[in-house]
């Protein structure tokens, strides 16, 4: 029990410097194409926070869908639109800094609040996972805590951004 | 009893004759427009006499006073639970009277313009006018409480206003219509801050409450005017100040001094207007308003009585000494027309309250009426002479008895009813006048008297430039002139124009010979109203003193020796030719003094500084904004960024405070 | 995994979030600034996962929000996508301050 925690401490530190160094890396880097990777470093390390929460649905489900759909759609956009104008120009410099001290300034405030909350003393209980069936049930039923409605509501607003994407996106003659 | 169909049709047809010609007066062919108006007059006059005489013919009250009737009556507005203005008729024998003067008048006028008025341009909007002004005069003396009184006295401005101006592309007219209006109104300011102080401390508008209570001083009265006696301005009482205010509106439109300035300049109207509105009617409203109030004037406030007697007198006493030394025909006319009114004011002023004393009433409203008839047939004879001679000015006259004998016999006899002569009218009103004034004071009397000698000498210089002497068109220059001009030699008028001169001049000759005092009288109770002789005697001496030197100096043309003295320099005939400069001083004051002093510092100060402030503050908001439009750039990023800074400000702010 | 507090997970999604607030206001590139957002997006999914399984494990509402978040981040970067490449073919560039041709001042 005392070395899986160490190991599984060490883990989960592992995946938090992997989240924080590559977002920070995401959105620093100069080549669009440098931080689309970072991105994918961070969803993949998030895949990973989830199935260490036990999470694996979710874990999956990210690693698709973000991992696996959206950064294919990010790296070839990023081919259709590559100029090679934007590595050169650089970001003006006051607005970076207002940037950065924003970010830091919320960053440290929600720290502070975090500190005097009293979630410091929350740890985790119940290692066990959550069983595919009861998601299952619980998605596609229409009983108190059933998510049918929200699921084909997302399912219609999906449909609806298929056809809105090829409507937007469709060469005109 | 009374039939309040009749009554009531008294003012409504004038106004149902303005309504009809204002809208189709344009479409009805040749003289309809007149014959409109005539007719419906005509009824309304008809209407008029019988309730006249049947207000007349009721029984007397118990105590022998004659009951006022209130015919109509409507709520038109209630401020308080105790405050409300109605709208009404209130006979009474004043507004029966007055009635049966304005009908008579505007009928004849009526009629008389007819033939004065053939082939004008606006014949149906003269008559259209004509039916607003007889409407606005007999709503106004029928009204039952004193704002209807002020509402029809504004209407009877406007309609002044309209008929002065009806030549409008004359630039006299124009600016004389705008003075009458302007000065009247001035007037009327002072008129309506009275009412409202009137009306704040005794708490009505009716005339039959405010006078009862002033008869009945010791009981309900006092306990009504109380609080308007114990407030005091400047050493007034609020009720004497509110009554003195009430005058300042009763002087404007009864063209009284200082403010008559308007009245010589309403000349400039139709001749048939100046006599129905300038000579018969509305210029007594005044007259007719303090005649209404004289109860509260003579027994609450008998200091501001006194004031108006002195203001009248001196008003008499000054337009006769200008009309004596004016040449244009109506300019005389209108001021003994002012003269005539400071008469009938002097009269009220030194009346007392009842019996012998209120003699002085009953004579001022008895002058009133014979004064309303001889001064409009003087104002249509006139009429009748300048449209044959097309000119106002004396010099223009001269020897048209030969030409225009009925005419001339009317005139005479307008003149010999204002000079006084038995038996024509004047004399009866005027003795009464004078020997109030003489029971007021010897010295009052003797002005008075004086004054009406005066009236005398300039009527007659009057007549005599008009009607005697040689004919100013009998030499050859003039002929040639009058030819080249379209002009002819002088004619009788036609029968429509003479037919109401005639009416007219029967009536100056019969009217005094009514027994006023059974009518009307200052109480109300039937006073006999007996000549005095010794005045009688010496007023007819006076006058026909005044009469004489008349005669003398211009029974056969102006006699050399007078011409040379009006020539003189003589620094008062040269005043007095400038009516003693009163209405240059009014242009100093307005000109020099309210124009340039005041308004161009106005001017300047709202051009710069109101106007300064105005644009200053539109510029520096677009300064300002024209900064604050930067932070405005569409940059999404910015929009985040700063609303991220202000998140996090108020985040901070929610913790630390 | 049973001695890490709750507080670090929240610790480590509040950097994630900031990072992508500071992308989104500093990139000059739509793209990057969609990949921010991404990075924003992803924050706020491990929030839900994170207190459903600290506070409510018993319950599944954090879960689902996270999945629906995941679902709808999907569409709205298929449809921004879409745009910003309409916007290139039209303007054959992606710089979010040279997209002012409405704007007078420039």
């Amino acid at each position: 029990m005392e070395n899986g925690s160490i190991a599984s401490t060490l883990v989960f530190f592992f995946l938090a410097a992997v989240m924080v160094v590559s977002s920070i890396l995401a959105v620093t880097t100069k080549k669009i194409l440098r931080a689309a990777t970072y991105l994918l470093f961070v969803l993949f390390a998030t895949a990973g926070l989830y199935f260490y929460l036990n999470y694996s649905f979710l874990g999956a489900v990210q690693m698709t869908v973000y991992a696996g759909g959206i950064i294919v759609l990010y790296v070839f956009s990023i081919f259709l639109t590559s100029t090679d104008e934007e590595k050169n120009q650089p970001i003006r410099s006051h607005r970076r800094w207002l940037g950065f001290i924003a970010a830091a300034a919320g960053t440290l405030l929600c720290v502070y609040l975090f500190q005097a909350s009293p979630w410091g003393e929350v740890y985790y209980r119940a290692p066990e996972e959550l069983p595919m069936k009861a998601i299952g049930n619980a998605l596609m039923s229409a009983d108190k805590f059933g998510y049918i409605l929200p699921f084909e509501a997302l399912s219609i607003l999906l449909l609806a951004c298929i056809i809105g994407g090829i409507l937007i996106a469709r060469k005109r003659q | 009893m009374f039939n309040s169909c009749y009554t009531a049709l008294v003012p409504l047809l004038p106004l149902f004759s303005f309504i009809l010609l204002i809208a189709f007066g344009l479409r009805l062919p040749g003289k309809w427009a007149g014959y409109i108006g005539s007719v419906l007059t005509g009824i309304a006059a008809v209407a008029a006499y019988y309730t006249a005489w049947t207000y007349f013919s009721l029984p007397l009250d118990a105590d022998g006073t004659r009951p006022a009737v209130e015919i109509l009556s409507w709520e038109w507005l209630r401020f308080t639970p105790l405050l409300a203005i109605r709208l009404g008729i209130y006979v009474d024998a004043l507004s029966a009277m007055m009635w049966v003067v304005i009908t008579t008048v505007s009928l004849m006028v009526h009629i008389y313009s007819l033939g004065y008025m053939a082939g004008e341009k606006g014949f149906a909007r003269y008559f259209a006018f004509l039916g607003l002004f007889s409407f606005s005069m007999l709503g106004l003396v029928v009204a039952p409480n004193i704002f209807q009184t002020y509402i029809f006295w504004e209407l009877v401005g406007v309609s002044s206003y309209l008929l002065i101006g009806f030549y409008y592309t004359k630039p006299e007219a124009v600016s004389a219509s705008k003075k009458a209006f302007i000065v009247t109104r001035f007037a009327d300011l002072g008129f309506l801050i009275g009412i409202l102080i009137l009306s704040y401390f005794t708490g009505t508008f009716d005339f039959q409450t405010i006078c009862g209570s002033a008869q009945d001083a010791a009981g309900v009265g006092g306990a009504l005017f109380a609080p308007a006696l114990q407030a005091s301005f400047l050493g007034l009482s609020a009720l004497s100040w509110a009554m003195l205010l009430i005058f300042m509106g009763c002087a404007g439109k009864s063209a009284l001094f200082p403010l008559h300035i308007w009245l010589p300049d309403a000349m400039e109207g139709p001749t048939p207007v100046s006599a129905l509105i300038h000579a018969a009617t509305m210029v007594v409203a005044g007259v007719f308003l303090v005649a209404r109030l004289f109860p509260v004037y003579a027994l609450m406030t008998p200091g501001v009585l006194e004031v108006i007697a002195y203001v009248a007198a001196f008003t008499s006493l000054y337009a006769a000494v200008v009309a004596c030394v004016q040449t244009d025909i109506k300019r005389v006319l209108a001021f003994s027309t002012i003269s005539q009114i400071g008469f009938m004011m002097v009269a009220l002023g030194v009346s007392g309250y009842g019996g012998h004393a209120g003699e002085g009433y009953t004579a001022s409203l008895f002058h009133l009426f014979t004064h309303a008839f001889f001064k409009a047939l003087l104002f249509l004879c006139a009429g009748a002479i300048i449209h044959t001679v097309h000119s106002n000015e004396m010099k223009a006259m001269g020897g048209l008895r030969r030409y225009m004998p009925v005419t001339h016999l009317c005139f005479l006899v307008g003149c010999l009813a204002i000079a006084g002569i038995p038996p024509f009218s004047g004399f009866f009103s005027k003795d009464g006048i004078l020997a109030a004034s003489f029971a007021f004071h010897p010295c009052m009397g003797i002005l008075m008297t004086a004054i009406a000698g005066l009236t005398a000498f300039y009527m007659f210089r009057l007549y005599c430039r008009i009607f005697h002497g040689p004919y100013s068109g009998d030499t050859a220059a003039a002929q040639a002139e009058h030819a080249e001009a379209g002009h002819h030699t002088p004619h009788e008028a036609p029968a429509v124009m003479t037919a109401p001169l005639v009416f007219l001049a029967v009536l100056s000759l019969l009217t005094g010979f009514i027994p006023f005092g059974d009518f009307l009288s200052s109480d109300g109770l039937p006073h006999a109203f007996p000549l005095q002789t010794a005045v009688a005697v010496c007023s007819v001496l006076t006058a026909l003193v005044g009469i004489g030197i008349a005669l003398y100096a211009y029974g056969r043309g102006p006699r050399p020796a007078f011409q040379r003295m009006a020539d003189q320099p003589n620094a008062f005939l040269r005043a007095a030719k400038n009516r003693f400069y009163i209405d240059r001083f009014y242009l100093f004051i307005t000109h020099r003094i309210i124009f340039q002093g005041i308004s161009t510092a106005l001017a300047w100060f709202d051009r710069h500084v109101i106007d300064g402030v105005v644009f200053g503050s539109g510029k520096l908001t677009e300064k300002i904004a024209r900064k604050i439009r930067i932070i405005q750039s569409g940059q999404l990023q910015t929009y985040a960024l700063i609303l991220l800074l202000g998140v996090l400000c108020l985040i901070g702010l929610v913790l630390y405070l | 995994m049973a001695n890490i507090p709750m507080t670090y997970y929240l610790v480590l999604s509040t950097i994630l979030f900031f990072a992508g607030i500071y992308g989104f206001i500093t990139r000059r590139n739509l793209l990057a600034m969609l990949i921010s957002v991404e990075l924003i997006l992803n924050a706020t999914d491990i929030n839900f996962a994170v207190f459903n399984r600290f506070l409510f494990p018993e319950h599944m509402e954090g879960l689902f929000f996270a999945l629906f978040s995941i679902a709808i981040s999907a569409a709205e970067t298929a449809i921004a996508i879409a745009i910003i490449i309409n916007i290139y073919r039209n303007l054959k560039h992606i710089e979010a301050q040279k997209l002012n041709e409405l704007n007078d001042l420039k």
